[in-house]
């Protein structure tokens, strides 16, 4: 049973005029099992949401509440909200060059669990997940992200996930830049966490395409820092068919 | 019996006249382009009068099999072999000081298994060392050689390394002296026809560590690579100076220096001089530094120098970085529950990894890594906990 819980959530970024609003007011509730997609246009905050939740330090928040289970995520530092049981799989995953991926993934894994994964299980099991997401054995020697091409980073992104697994995951624009197959195993990856183990999802994306493959409970319209509508699956349909451009013209 | 290289004098300050009389280096006052960066006062009288005495350091040899480690007198061939003519003051006190030289020499066509290691510790001693060192690779040699410094001493030395034709040679430096050391180094190659020479400098201890590495080439299709890695704390001087001198024709050059600073009044220099000259057609180079400053209060100066004087080469390029802790990449390590610490940990050894690879000594690596383990501890993780 895990709850994500934004309310009422203010965020501005500094800049060379001052601090700019870019969350305007954000609520939302991710309770397990369920799946929520974010769908809203270029520059409407939705990275800035994910990274907010994450705790970059970019953003200040100014205002309203996160909590997961009832736990105050704001007062948590970056690495006490993943241990806490937060994920996010970035739009742009960083390269951290000279640092192997199977390094990372035992670090990472080590961190979360509070004890170092036992050696047999888990070559085993990082194997068969970068196998699952079609990525070559051989990444575990690679640098992670470094010279990965833009859809072997989402699906690393995905492999983290599942390994990792999470109590609730935020994905940002992890279908973008996919092609058809790419899209499909990401898809699965996804699918395979939200389905055996019950938990939170938070899709963010541009486009209705991924929502084939991955069936949201509930679809957000985000506009101008906020989030503009809320309704079922039925409501992507309608934003294939009509854009955004009725919510954006209402919220200017 | 130096046998001088045959090449066209050229009007360059990045090839100073060198002189072997004392009086041709007058003592430096800072101001001179190649001394701004070196804080003299520190130089323990290095560069002015101190005087010299036996036994600064000792030095432990292990040799590998065959390799062939001996001592000479002043006057011995071996001295100077390498072309070695000091263009500093501190290099030509040493070379009048030193009372012999320690020779190693690699037997023509013996691939050597394992390092030659010649392990100086200082003493302690009140008085300055100077010494000096002949690494001959005789033609079709493979081999490795590893000198070490530490405990403390005041030394200023000359180390040569002559790699006859088709040689195969690594030499490694590490100055992981203690924190009071002053150490002032000329090393200066000659790489043969076809020769391949790997130098290595490797810098953690020592007040003021000052490390002229040159190299320049008595034939065609040489190839240097020079490495170096050095990790600057508080208070300290380390200081590398480069030059690579294409005095012939297809010849390559490789270098890349990395170094992290931490803590108020770290200083880190690194110069990186190559000279392409004319009848250096076809030939190679490329030169990088790239520095990772973990604190504030550190200080990094990383100056590439390339000069040609032809136009007909292969490649030439280099590349020079002075960065901090990249923030997207603490944040993305952190995101999957690694702590601050271990993040930062992990991005310095990324940091170095590629460099540490291809040091490719295998009798060294776990030494580095647990140096720069042990360097972490010291400051950067410290101001986090
Ligand atoms: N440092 C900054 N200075 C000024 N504006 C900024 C800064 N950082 C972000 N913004 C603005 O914040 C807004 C929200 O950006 P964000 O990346 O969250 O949008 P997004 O919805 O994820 O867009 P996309 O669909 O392109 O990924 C944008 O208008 C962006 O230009
Ligand atoms: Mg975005």
């Amino acid at each position: 049973m895990s709850t994500l819980e934004i309310n009422d959530l203010h965020v501005s970024v500094e800049t060379e005029d001052g601090p700019k609003e870019i969350l305007k007011g954000v609520t939302l509730t991710i309770k397990d099992g369920e799946t929520h997609a974010i769908m809203g246009p270029n520059g409407s905050g939705k990275s800035t949401l994910a990274y907010s939740i994450a705790g970059h330090p970019k953003y200040t928040v100014t205002g309203g509440t996160v909590t997961l289970d009832g736990d105050d995520v704001l007062a948590m530092s970056v690495d006490e909200r993943a241990r806490a049981g937060l994920f996010l799989a970035m739009q742009y995953p960083v390269e951290v060059p000279g640092v192997s991926v199977s390094n990372f993934l035992r670090t990472a894994k080590t961190a979360i669990d509070g004890e170092a994964p036992k050696l047999r299980t888990w070559v085993k099991d990082v194997n068969a997940t970068l196998e699952k997401l079609d990525l070559d054995s051989s990444f575990g020697t690679r640098s992670v992200n470094e010279g990965f091409s833009g859809g072997e980073k989402k699906r690393h992104e995905i492999a983290q996930l599942e390994l990792l697994d999470p109590k609730v995951a935020i994905l940002d624009e992890t279908d973008s830049g996919l092609d058809i197959d790419a899209l499909k195993v990401v898809s699965d990856g996804v699918n395979r966490f939200i389905e055996d183990k019950n938990k939170g999802v938070l899709l963010i994306t541009h486009y209705t395409r991924i929502l084939r493959y991955i069936t949201p409970d509930f679809v957000h319209v985000f506009v101008n820092g906020k989030v503009a509508e809320s309704g079922g699956p039925d409501l992507a349909d309608e934003l294939e068919a009509n854009g955004y451009d009725k919510y954006v013209s209402a919220a200017v | 019996m130096s046998s001088a290289l045959e090449v066209d004098k050229v009007i360059s300050h990045l090839h100073p006249e060198g002189s072997f009389d004392l009086a041709d280096h007058p003592v430096p006052t800072g101001r001179e382009e190649v001394w701004r960066f070196t804080p003299l006062k520190r130089l323990r009288g290095l560069h002015d009068e101190a005087p010299f005495g036996a036994g600064a350091c000792a030095v432990e040899v292990s040799a590998a099999q065959d390799v062939v480690v001996e001592q000479v007198g002043a006057d011995a061939v071996e001295r100077g072999l390498s072309g070695l003519v000091p263009t500093d003051r501190v290099s030509a006190r040493a070379w009048a000081a030193a009372d012999g030289a320690t020779v190693v020499r690699i037997p023509q066509d013996t691939v050597v298994d394992g390092a030659t290691i010649l392990a100086h510790t200082g003493t302690g001693a009140e008085l300055a060392g100077a010494s000096h060192t002949v690494i001959v690779a005789e033609k079709f040699s493979k081999s490795t050689v590893v000198l070490t410094f530490a405990g403390t001493a005041v030394l200023a030395d000359n180390i040569e390394i002559v790699l006859e034709d088709g040689a195969e040679l690594t030499v490694v430096s590490l100055q992981d002296w203690a924190d009071d050391a002053v150490h002032h180094s000329t090393q200066h190659a000659r790489v043969g026809r076809d020769a391949s020479l790997k130098h290595v400098a490797v810098s953690f201890g020592g007040d003021l560590v000052r490390h002229d590495a040159t190299a320049d080439y008595a034939g065609p299709g040489g190839s240097v690579e020079m490495l170096g890695m050095y990790f600057a704390d508080e208070g300290q001087h380390i200081e590398h100076r480069l030059f690579v001198d294409h005095t012939a024709p297809h010849t390559k050059s490789n270098v890349v220096y990395k170094g992290a600073l931490q803590g108020q009044g770290a200083h880190a220099v690194w110069i990186g001089n190559v000279l392409i000259r004319k009848v250096a057609e076809g030939i190679e180079t490329y030169e990088e530094n790239r520095n990772l400053v973990l604190t504030d209060g550190c200080q990094a100066d990383s100056v590439p120098n390339l000069e040609i004087e032809t136009g007909e080469i292969e490649g030439a390029g280099h590349a020079s970085a002075i960065g901090r802790f990249d923030d997207n990449q603490l944040f993305y390590l952190r995101s999957r529950g690694i702590a601050e610490d271990e993040a930062r940990r992990l991005v310095v050894h990324g940091f170095f990894n590629d460099l540490i690879r291809r040091i490719d000594v295998p009798e060294l690596e776990e030494k580095l890594a647990a140096t720069v383990e042990s360097e972490l501890e010291k400051n950067v993780l410290k101001a986090f906990k």
